[in-house]
């Protein structure tokens, strides 16, 4: 890797924090590896987007943010990722308590086969959570904005939404926890062009008081709604930078010839 | 026609194999249905003439007309419930261990072949077993619980193989989401793992059960009793079953027994098909909620 890329990964200004920062991490399955040598940091209340083709580790990589690669029993990680400074992968460190304050939105939208209720208020209650649960429920569904498509009908299965219902379900039940960030993979790709224009909008609104990390194979995606892009190819970040930068202005050939779609 | 594409020449041939092999199953299923019926008819046209409330409340006779399957009723219900007790708990702990929390391995392969195996020992070994270990060695007698426990040995690997069938069916996207939302392994198993799963696990358990109430060979090899003039009052009492009592009436030479025996026979039927419909009621009220 040249000088110059590592100088482009990190673009944060210092008026924010970084919330999440991958420090050398390299993430392998069995001998192979996914992710290799990976810095990267993440800003506080900004939408950072991870582009890259298929297989380029990507997924990988959001998954160690929140150690959910721990149920990959061939799966091992090299390298450190800081939450606010402390090692999430430290000896001390239990991962539920990771998990609680790194949300995280799956690729093809998982709500648990239950009420639309429960499957918001599922997480505070085993959570300790000793509020209302119906007012958190309700700020939760508001917050994805879904609330008025389903405030009728909060004790029907979760299963009779749509797609695009289900998955903003999947974002409340992530927001009803109230984490510092949220990390999301490939959130619309199962979902149909209006569905994942109401994800994005949603984006907008919800980077105000979370952190966002999202996963995407769609460049545009990224482009339209991210304010930094990493982009990764074969398990190496290429170049990391302000969104505009990267698509405008890339400073790697590699990055230059994906963005402007002549592979992957 | 020498402009006909190829791949269309012998459609007629291939319709045909797909409605033969049709006719094929459809005759195999109806051929089983029908001996079941033949069994069944022949079965209450001999029996159901014995089967009143005499019958059910009576204990057993030397006289055809004063015989009853009190003793035996009583019996098989004790033992159902107990073994019920004793390998429901035990088989789902054992599924949920080796699915949730076992590493996979050679280790587990090894179990895992060996339930397998234990599903096909005779039971009449599990008889031999029982009759060691709980009747002798822990001086439980030829007791209820003795009887139990037997079966339970008897009936676990088809729980926990049905059981872990039934838990591997369940996405793993739900246990991610679950994790993702910061529960623990308890959490997620206990709310979202083994709801979704309770489905298959009774089926297997009904159907494990189902097994347990109509085998003899064990509880012969035990020893229980085969006329039996009292109830049993609690677990270390001796007892009969349904199937004994049915096994004695029908070993006598008298005709009239044959057909108490038959009566017998209906009875045990009875009591199974009350115990899948039950299985099949709790299935649909846990079902709620997910369609």
């Amino acid at each position: 890797m040249t000088q110059e890329s590592k100088e482009q990964q990190t673009p944060t200004s210092a008026t924010r924090p970084n919330v999440l920062e991958a420090r050398d991490v390299t993430i392998l399955y069995g001998d192979s590896p996914a992710v290799r040598n990976a810095d990267l940091v993440i800003p506080e209340h900004q939408i950072s987007s991870i582009i890259g083709p298929s297989g380029c580790g990507k997924s990988t990589l959001l998954r160690a943010f929140n150690r959910m690669n721990e149920f990959i029993p061939i799966c091992s990680m090299k390298g450190s990722i800081l939450y606010r400074g402390d090692d999430i992968y430290d000896q001390g460190v239990d991962p539920v308590e990771v998990r609680r304050r790194i949300g995280m939105v799956f690729q093809k939208p998982n709500p648990f086969p239950k009420s639309i209720f429960r499957n918001v208020a599922w997480g505070p209650a085993i959570n300790g959570y000793e509020g209302d649960p119906r007012e958190l429920v309700e700020s939760a569904l508001r917050s994805a904005a879904l609330w008025d498509e389903v405030k009728d009908r909060l004790d029907s299965s979760a299963l009779g939404l749509s797609g695009g219902q289900q998955q903003r379900l999947c974002i409340a039940r992530a927001l009803a926890m109230q984490p510092e960030v949220i990390l999301m993979d490939e959130p619309c790709s199962a979902l149909d062009p209006v569905s994942t224009a109401h994800i994005e909008d949603l984006l907008f609104a919800l980077k105000k008081e979370y952190t966002i990390v999202i996963v995407t194979h769609n460049m545009q995606q990224a482009a339209r709604v991210s304010d930094y892009t990493a982009f990764f190819e074969t398990g190496v970040l290429i170049e990391y930078g302000e969104t505009d930068q990267v698509f405008t202005r890339p400073a790697q050939k590699r990055t230059e010839e994906y963005v402007t779609g002549r592979f992957g | 026609m020498s402009g006909t594409p190829k791949t269309g020449t012998n459609l007629e041939k291939r319709r045909r194999q797909a409605r033969m092999f049709r006719f094929l199953c459809a005759a195999m299923t109806w051929l089983a249905v029908i001996v079941l019926a033949i069994l069944l008819v022949h079965i209450t046209k001999q029996g159901i003439k014995w089967v009143d409330l005499q019958f059910l409340t009576s204990f057993p006779s030397r006289f055809p007309d004063q015989a009853g399957i009190k003793s035996a009723l009583v019996g098989t219900l004790w033992l159902i419930g107990l073994t019920a007790l004793v390998s429901i708990p035990f088989g789902m702990a054992s599924a949920i261990y080796l699915e949730e929390y076992a590493k996979r391995g050679k280790l587990s392969t090894f179990i895992q072949i060996n339930i397998a195996n234990l599903a096909g020992v005779p039971s009449i070994v599990y008889g031999m077993l029982g009759l060691v270990i709980f009747v002798r060695f822990f001086a439980l007698g030829r007791s209820l619980i003795a009887g139990a426990l037997t079966m339970s040995l008897l009936i676990l690997p088809v729980i926990i193989i049905a059981s872990r069938e039934a838990i591997r069916a369940v996405p793993g996207s739900i246990r991610q989401a679950a994790y993702a939302l910061g529960a623990t392994r308890w959490q997620t198993v206990r709310d979202h793992v083994l709801p979704s799963a309770l489905p298959g696990i009774l089926t297997g358990v009904i159907l494990a059960l189902s097994r347990a109430i109509g085998e003899t060979a064990p509880l012969v090899m035990i020893g229980a009793l085969t006329y039996v003039a009292f109830l049993p009052e609690g677990p270390l009492d001796a007892f009969t079953a349904l199937p004994i009592q049915i096994f004695n009436w029908a070993s006598r030479p008298q005709e009239d027994f044959h057909s108490l025996a038959a009566g017998g026979i209906i009875v045990l039927l009875v009591v199974l098909l009350a115990m899948n419909a039950s299985a099949i009621l709790i299935r649909q009220k846990t079902q709620q909620g997910k369609q």
